[in-house]
């Protein structure tokens, strides 16, 4: 059963006067991991815009325990972590990986890949904004095509963006879900199905950064219901290998389908001038995503 | 007194609201709630809680009637857009004196 | 304490650190294979598998990871142990440094072997010296049996002082040469090494941030109590690692007690009392230049061997009071600090500097990347040295032995 907004614990386990930006959509996605994990976890967190939220030394954001890890290796200390409790006897407390799109899909994939291989046993929650937002907005694996970044200033990369979930499903681990803070429910519910389960989980957490993405700070939850609107971002889970659509994404599904990729794309200063061309080419890649997971959804169903 | 007597060997810190200092310092505009447009109010019990779930700052009271933090609410704006009945508007801050 | 448990096995240098993670019960092991290190990944795998040790193998799939497990897994409280090698040790940098800011008392071994590039696998200590500004504690052994005794030190030392220790012996000479090697019991060894408690906290009832990023300058925390500022943490580090002598001593002497073995702490000599030339060097080649002082002796020259047994912290008043007596120095490095000279020979001159004792120094590099090393090496250069210090010459340039070129 589905949990509802008013369902959601009260408890707050991120504190208020944090560090991170106006309208962060990383504040609005911890806030609900963290009620979802309620609060017997421990975080391995690489060098990111989390650990600018999580606080500066001697004061902390957050009322969990939290371990900074250099940022190639997050997947690795979280096997640590798992490792160092198993042999101290707490296995009760949950691991959580938590990495930017940059710890993720580039320098930290090796350890990731790595640890999902061994089935390590941890949660790792990928909150993707698309770009190394920390570092001042430079290009990502992640980074969509079109989007101007610092370090694709001109035209905007050229390349599609990496499909990190996918990568992780080829590992064969139990559980798979990507999710959106715009649908704080659907968050909420993923990660208590993952923490539920042992052995390797993976989210994939879309992340609208107002700063790098370019739109103003009131329009975060938009800008990621958009995203799922259009298709950027697909709602979806895979639990021992069986693909489903969720929330938003299953009633785009059923209802005939999704917004046009423009819509999504007009508001955002990072697509600004963008080509046609380029946008004809991303609609195409999202179509050919969307397409797939509709068929792969179905058969599930069956 | 140095800093010898905080006792630590290695940068552990402890959790603390405001870490940031009075992040409500950086709004330029507040959030003002109408009751007589919020549906919890309107209900009387508990209903709706959008601004409390979307708020990226936790500083919205989960509560009938929502309480804003304004010593750390950073003005984004977001419980206006995510407010299904219109009942928050942001206003701008008084000139400091 | 009775040894009539102690055995004697015929073990490699891997094997021997393999033993001694194991007797020390170490908790979490994550390493990754590289030559010459490999049977100490695989011995231990092989007792963990049988049951012989109840710890968590992690299988990493590089060094970087091996030091990410180990140092997430010893601050939630479990006693870690990884192993390593040359470009395996490089891999880690970023790692080697966090495990020491965050002062966590990992052991490691160093099997030394020769910096690429050209690919070499052979013997120097050329991987040490890259990290020696770590903030680690780094200890050289002579033979095997100082290897397995030096392991169950280092985790006392390292659970004393908070700072990791590198176990560092060198590649084929040690880690593939089978020597006997005096096992103790169990027991004897539970009873010198408690059970590891951390000084990190890491528990949801205790919520902590570690390792945040950190001001330049002392922040107050939500108590308003002063808390340390970047530079604070490091001094503090430093002066772990400057009273960490005696404790290494002690431990060395407490070991000596229990187990009939210790090592000379941080310093040792070999006929070195009324010397007039000291050939100073770490590792196995103390041996080599303890049978070039033998025949040194026989040809009536006053040799002796002064034994680097810790060069990291760098035994500064130890080596003073060890030459003070010396006409001149002979320092071996099996490794070079590119522009400069060999390391060990640089820091032996900046600690003398000033001592008011101070003899002549000369450096010689010896034995990168495999080169084999002889005692009639060890002898000429000794000979050299005097010769020119006898004729009043008390400098010159790092003269590589036996280089061909």
């Amino acid at each position: 059963m589905a949990t509802k907004i008013l369902d959601l614990p009260e408890e707050e386990y991120m504190l208020p006067g944090n560090r991170a930006c106006a309208g962060c959509s990383l504040g609005i996605g911890l806030r609900h991991i963290l009620k979802a994990l309620g609060g017997n976890c421990i975080f391995a967190v690489p060098a990111s815009c989390l650990t600018v939220l999580g606080g500066m030394y001697p004061t902390s954001s957050v009322r969990i325990p939290w371990m900074n890890v250099v940022f190639p290796s997050t997947g690795a200390a979280a096997s640590g972590l798992a490792a160092g409790l198993k042999a101290i006897g707490r296995e009760d407390i949950t691991v959580v990986a938590m990495a930017g799109d940059g710890g993720t899909a580039d320098i930290g994939i090796q350890a990731l890949s790595g640890a999902a291989e061994r089935n390590a046993n941890f949660l790792y929650i990928c909150y993707d904004n698309e770009a190394y937002m920390n570092t001042g907005t430079q290009r990502s694996g992640s980074t969509p095509i079109g989007a101007r970044t610092t370090t694709t200033p001109a035209y905007g990369k050229r390349q599609h963006q990496k499909d990190v979930p996918k990568i992780m499903e080829a590992h064969g681990i139990p559980y798979i879900a990507t999710a959106c803070p715009s649908f704080p429910t659907d968050l909420y519910d993923k990660v208590k199905k993952a923490v539920g389960k042992q052995g390797t989980r993976y989210m994939h957490m879309c992340a609208p950064c107002p700063s790098g993405w370019q739109f103003p700070a009131k329009d975060t939850v938009e800008m990621g219901r958009m995203a799922v609107e259009v298709g950027a971002v697909i709602l979806y889970e895979i639990e021992d290998g069986a693909f489903r659509l969720t929330s938003r994404s299953k009633k785009l599904a059923e209802q005939g389908g999704l917004k046009a990729l423009r819509d999504y794309i007009a508001p955002q200063g990072r697509f600004k001038g963008m080509e046609e061309e380029t946008i004809d080419h991303m609609q195409a890649w999202i179509n050919r995503r969307w397409q797939q997971c509709i068929r792969r959804d179905a058969e599930g169903q069956a | 007194m140095g800093t010898r007597d905080c006792g630590q060997k290695s940068a552990m810190s402890s959790p603390c609201i405001g870490e940031a200092g009075r992040t409500g310092d950086w709004r330029s505009t507040r959030p003002e709630f109408d009751p007589a447009k919020c549906l919890a109010v309107k209900a009387g019990r508990p209903a709706c809680f959008q601004c409390w779930a979307y708020c990226p700052e936790g500083v919205i009271k989960k509560e009938v009637g929502s309480e804003v933090d304004l010593t750390y609410c950073k003005g984004c704006g977001i419980c206006v857009e995510v407010c299904p009945s219109g009942a928050i508007t942001m206003i701008p801050e008084p000139e400091e004196e | 304490m009775t040894t009539t448990k102690h055995k004697v096995h015929v073990l490699t240098g891997n094997e021997a650190v393999a033993t001694a993670a194991k007797l020390c019960r170490v908790q979490v092991v994550a390493a990754y294979p590289i030559t010459p290190q490999s049977s100490v990944v695989e011995t231990l795998s092989k007792i963990i598998e049988q049951g012989e040790l109840k710890a968590e193998f992690v299988t990493v799939e590089s060094e970087h990871s091996a030091l990410a497990v180990c140092i997430a897994a010893s601050t939630v409280g479990a006693r870690v142990f990884t192993a390593t090698s040359a470009n395996g040790l490089a891999y880690m940098c970023e790692q080697v440094h966090w495990a020491a800011g965050a002062r966590l008392p990992i052991v490691m071994g160093l099997a030394n072997r020769a910096m690429a590039a050209p690919w070499s696998v052979l013997n120097d200590q050329q991987d040490s010296m890259t990290m020696r500004d770590a903030g680690w504690i780094q200890i050289f052994c002579r033979n095997n049996q100082e290897i397995f005794d030096t392991f169950v030190q280092a985790f006392k030392i390292a659970e004393t002082v908070h700072v990791p220790v590198m176990v560092c012996y060198d590649g084929y000479i040690l880690s593939h040469t089978v020597m006997p090697v005096e096992i103790p019991a169990q027991e004897s060894v539970d009873a010198f090494l408690p059970p590891y408690k951390p000084h990190t906290i890491l528990d949801p009832a205790h919520p902590r941030n570690l390792n945040p990023v950190t001001l330049a300058d002392p922040r107050r925390n939500g108590d308003g109590e002063l808390c340390h500022g970047y530079m604070e943490l490091r001094y503090l580090h430093q002066e772990a690692l400057l009273n960490a002598p005696a404790v290494i001593t002690a431990v060395d002497q407490e070991y000596g007690k229990a187990f009939g073995r210790s090592w000379g702490g941080m310093a040792w000599g070999y006929q070195a009392e009324d010397a007039e030339i000291l050939l100073m060097a770490a590792g196995s080649l103390c041996m080599e230049a303890s049978v070039a002082v033998d025949r040194l002796r026989q040809e009536g020259i006053k040799a002796g061997v002064l034994g680097l047994r810790v060069y990291r912290p760098f035994p500064k008043k130890e080596l003073i009071e060890a030459t003070k007596n010396a006409k001149v120095v002979a320092v071996f490095d099996k490794s070079m600090s590119y522009g400069n000279e060999g390391p060990i020979c640089a820091d032996l001159k900046a600690a003398l500097y000033g001592s008011g004792s101070a003899p002549i120094v000369h450096g010689y590099i010896t034995g990168l990347g495999g080169r084999d090393v002889k005692y009639r090496h060890l002898m000429d250069a000794a000979k050299t040295s005097l010769t020119a210090a006898n004729n009043g010459i008390s400098t010159k340039a790092s003269e590589w032995i036996n280089c061909q070129i």
